[in-house]
């Protein structure tokens, strides 16, 4: 056996020295010796080359069947519609059965009112309600169309004129809904690209809009004009030219009662080349020595701020919103305000109502020196209720209440509140109320009690309030004194 | 479904080329007299407003026919109104006012019921509840925006659309943009149909949730749509999807076509996803008793997991709902952000839609509400026929009260307005954005006020003033007693 291997072995030895010394081993090619070990290295180039050329293995792709689809559909479990309903989600508010003046009905029982955002007094005026029964008998209750087909009627003109000519702006648009005017706003002028600084304590309006519109957002600390400033340092080294920079602010956050600083802002936006969109809906009828808002309040020209909606639902006792600005600012919205192209346009009798409360405010401005009174008696009788202290601004007519101490998570928080909210309207006859957050809203301002005060609340109404909720909170704290 | 002839596509192609190349022309114009003039001070360092693509249509091509939008009226939207008349001098830049008025036959507004001037029943009510309410509330419902009608309204819509509960709110457009973010977020998918309105897309964006459209009315795709993401899954990770909603609407505004709802329900509870009908458009103006598109295509409202609508239309109001089960309605009522943190509804637009609601109910103690109803499906179902014997292209289906005539070409849209104008029909054009760019059209919007004699004016400008701008792409029927009878000699 072992002779037959090393005979097979010689052989295999002998042929390839053989080869190594055939007549072509000893050639000379292009004065290159070709020698036989030259024929065993393109032996192994050739090898090599073939196993380049031969393709990686894949694992073959194959498509899930129907049967395996169907399986897939039959295994899965959606999650239900609705998570578990709590008890707080059982909590009805409570109904009222007259006008939401400075006083109202609630289960037969007369209540003094501080939840309406009533600032000027307005509901129940005789004016403002003959204006609106003419108007609904020529054109009845709703308009039946959009502005951009036979809904726009010559009240609706009238009153955007009428807006326009009370805040010396160029020219106004008009939207059928509050919130609904900051969110078309800002999606129309801002588009993917665009930068946006916002404060973090917006209501959900603007942060709907913001998320609309596909821009980066950066929040600032709420109101905090350090943390603007930095922010918008950081932003400055994106100078592209066709980037659209804005800083979003309210006038008055409903979410904590603060008043933006106008002129600090004004100085850093044009400092840093921003444009100003400017939220005032709680400010519009409020602020200002005639109730033109902030920019009154600030003495600031109002051609410096870019672009000013407000909702009408609060100091104008109407409903619907408007933006104002530029004439460019405001035809750009009549084709791209999703709000005003795509629903329908504001009932005439609320358009109406809007230049009636305009028209009254502009007679009487005495009215914001009663509020302003009305205000700072709240002030003085709320300063020292033990356990809760004023977190808003002495001139903003949302008068909010934080807890002193938090008890630790935001539920327990709004547990106490909404307790001594009830025992203020079982106990006193008093409708005060809580915030209310949504789980959508990312504002994580702190939770409070609200107060909103009108000028047709009257002495007797802000003195009730004050002993009331001093005299829920000493039995709640006792210990504090 | 819109059948384009190829000439006419191309003549539109053609036509809009011309339009787009002149504006560029007059652009480059602008640009040249703009640099010989600076630009001001203040504008420098910011970018502009509105960048010049962006309103490049507004500019150079809606700016022409300005004219036939937002015509301003003086009267009440019945079905005859005035509008009022306007000049420009400076070729439609600027429109301004005259206190002259023309009587039209009004074609154009979502008046299906007739509830839109002062009603006999309504008005009266509303303006009682004025006195006592007050034009607002100025508070959220949360705080202190509920009052006794709104109780009563969502009890009374429930009992309507035959849900176990509603919530109402103070705008269309807002109930589709809260709600959705409110039922579905991260995680989530939404299968929503190709030509749904911009309120569903608006509120599909906010959510958050992955979008996947389907063809428009196309079940077989929907189906496969379905099939798909649920064995696929989410992008990416893989991980099945948290829930499925699908949305589609009763009729769809542009087309004025109905939803094969009954086949779509089947689909939805095959695969367990969620249905969420927008019934804007068909509730009260559709069905035997004006429950909208359910009780049309015989379909249990049961079935339908979420009803949306809105009060602007067959109403005569303004306003939302939404019907579902009491515990989606309570979870509503303490998330969706239109409840917590806007103004609540109007009172005497409440009452308005309480005494409408009563008036097609029969519970007015008349049988005006039953008429009315029989009224409307008798007018749409007369003029859809008439249309299309003219040889007019017209979309949508049999009892839907909205009639799209397909025009194409963008000339065409001017010359049908003014041309209906001059003799006192008053119609609607629908063109870029809310349709596509080709599919240029005029919408009609059929009334129970409008009377036969109306209609048959309506019909007759319409016949003329389509053989005058030439958009009888069929052939017309050849009317009945014409035949003529061959004898055999």
């Amino acid at each position: 056996m072992a002779s037959a291997v090393v005979n097979i072995a010689t052989a295999a030895l002998d042929w390839v020295a053989v080869a190594f010394d055939a007549p072509f081993a000893g050639a000379v090619v292009f004065g290159v010796h070709i020698n036989g070990h030259l024929v065993a290295e393109v032996l192994l180039i050739a090898v090599i080359l073939f196993q380049l050329t031969r393709k990686s293995y894949k694992p073959p792709k194959k498509p899930l069947t129907e049967k395996e689809i169907d399986d897939l559909c039959e295994e899965w479990v959606p999650e239900p519609l609705h998570p578990p309903i709590t008890k707080e989600m059982k909590v009805e508010p409570p109904t009222i059965e007259s006008a939401a003046g400075p006083h109202t009905i609630i289960e037969g029982k007369e209540v003094v009112n501080f939840a309406s955002a009533n600032y000027l007094g307005l509901i129940g005026n005789e004016n403002i309600i003959d204006s609106c029964v003419a108007s609904l008998e020529k054109y009845g209750v709703g308009s039946c169309s959009s502005r951009v087909f036979y809904g726009t009627t010559n009240d609706h003109i009238d009153c955007e004129t009428r807006i326009a000519k009370f805040m010396s702006t160029p020219d106004s648009i008009l939207y059928s809904y509050g919130i609904s005017a900051i969110f078309s706003v800002i999606p129309a002028f801002c588009k993917k690209g665009d930068i946006i600084v916002a404060d973090e304590g917006v209501h959900w309006g603007v942060q709907n809009g913001l998320h609309l519109s596909r821009s980066s957002v950066v929040y600032f600390k709420h109101n905090d004009m350090a943390s603007l400033e930095s922010t918008l340092e950081k932003l400055t080294n994106k100078q592209a030219e066709k980037v659209r920079r804005y800083i979003v602010v309210e006038a008055l956050y409903q979410n904590s009662g603060q008043i933006a600083p106008l002129n600090s802002i004004v100085r850093l936006k044009e400092k840093y080349h921003f444009r100003v969109i400017l939220e005032e809906s709680h400010s519009f009828g409020v602020l200002g020595n005639t109730g033109r808002g902030l920019t009154e309040h600030y003495g600031i020209p109002i051609e410096k701020i870019d672009i000013i909606t407000a909702g009408m639902g609060n100091a104008l006792a109407t409903d619907g919103g408007f933006c104002t600005g530029s004439a460019r600012v405001v035809d750009h919205q009549r084709l791209n305000g999703s709000g005003y192209v795509f629903s329908a346009s504001l009932p005439p009798y609320l358009a109406n109502a809007a230049i009636a409360a305009v028209n009254y405010l502009e007679d009487n401005p005495s009215v914001l020196t009663v509020l302003r009174r009305n205000i700072s008696l709240v002030w003085e009788g709320l300063s020292d209720v033990p356990g809760l202290i004023i977190a808003s601004d002495p001139l903003s007519p949302i008068v909010i209440l934080k807890l002193k101490n938090s008890t630790g998570s935001l539920k327990s928080d709004l547990e106490l509140l909404n307790k001594i909210v009830e025992r203020v309207l079982v106990e006193d006859s008093i409708l005060i109320v809580s915030t209310k957050r949504s789980v959508l809203d990312k504002c994580r301002l702190p939770v409070g009690i609200r107060l909103f005060v009108s000028a047709g609340h009257n002495e007797s109404d802000i003195k009730k309030v004050s002993e009331s909720l001093r005299r829920v909170a000493c039995e709640n704290w006792p210990d504090i004194v | 479904m819109v059948r384009l002839p190829y000439s006419t596509a191309l003549t539109t192609l053609f036509s809009y080329g011309l339009l787009f190349a002149f504006g560029q022309l007059r652009d480059l114009f602008r640009k040249i007299i703009d640099w010989f003039k600076s630009s001001s001070e203040d504008l420098k360092g910011y970018a502009p407003i509105c960048l010049g693509l962006e309103d490049f249509y507004t500019r150079r091509l809606y700016l022409r026919i300005q004219d036939c939008f937002c015509r301003p009226i003086a009267s009440a939207p019945d079905a005859w109104f005035d509008v009022v008349e306007r000049y420009s001098e400076d070729s439609n830049k600027t429109l301004h006012r005259t206190s002259k008025t023309s009587k039209c036959l009004n074609l154009g507004s979502y008046n299906y019921l007739g509830f839109a001037a002062a009603d006999e029943y309504c008005t009266p009510r509303v303006i009682e509840s004025l006195k006592k309410y007050s034009p607002s509330t100025c508070s959220i419902r949360v705080d202190g925006g509920t009052t006794d009608l709104h109780t009563e309204l969502e009890e009374l819509v429930a009992r309507f659309v035959g849900k176990p509960a509603a919530v109402t709110f103070g705008m269309g457009y807002a109930t589709n943009s809260s709600i959705i973010p409110a039922l579905i977020g991260k995680g989530g998918l939404i299968i929503s149909d190709s030509l749904n309105h911009n309120s569903i897309v608006n509120g599909a964006r906010g959510s958050g949730a992955a979008i996947r459209v389907f063809q428009h009315n196309n079940v077989a795709h929907l189906e496969k749509v379905l099939r798909e993401q649920i064995a696929e899954g989410q992008p990416r990770t893989h991980r099945p999807w948290k829930k499925i909603i699908i949305i589609v609407e009763g009729i769809y505004s542009m087309e004025g076509e109905l939803c094969p709802l009954a086949e779509v329900i089947a689909v939805c509870k095959k695969y367990k996803a969620y249905i969420y009908l927008d019934e804007a458009h068909s509730i009260g103006a559709v069905g035997k008793s004006g429950k909208g598109v359910c009780e049309l295509l015989g379909v249990d409202p049961a079935d339908v997991d979420i009803m949306m609508g809105t009060f602007t239309k067959s109403f005569g109001s303004c306003g939302g709902y939404i019907a579902a089960s009491k515990e989606v309605v309570q979870y509503l009522k303490d998330t969706c952000p239109a409840h917590v943190y806007a103004t609540s509804m109007s009172p005497p637009a409440v009452q308005q839609v309480i005494s409408s609601l009563k008036v097609i109910l029969g519970e007015d103690g008349s049988s005006r509400g039953s008429q009315k109803l029989a009224q409307i499906r008798e007018n749409s179902n007369f003029f859809r026929c008439e249309l299309k014997k003219m040889g007019f292209e017209v979309l949508g289906d049999n009892d839907s009260p909205i009639m799209p005539i397909m025009l194409y070409n963008p000339a065409k849209i001017p010359a049908f307005s003014r041309e209906c104008l001059k003799q006192n029909v008053a119609v609607v054009m629908v063109a870029f954005p809310a349709s596509p760019l080709l599919l240029a059209r005029t919408r009609i919007c059929i009334s129970a006020a409008h009377s036969r004699e109306d209609l048959l004016k309506g019909l007759e400008v319409i016949s003329k003033v389509g053989d005058l701008v030439g958009i009888k792409y069929f052939p017309t029927e050849p009317p009945k007693h014409e035949t003529k009878v061959y004898k055999v000699e």
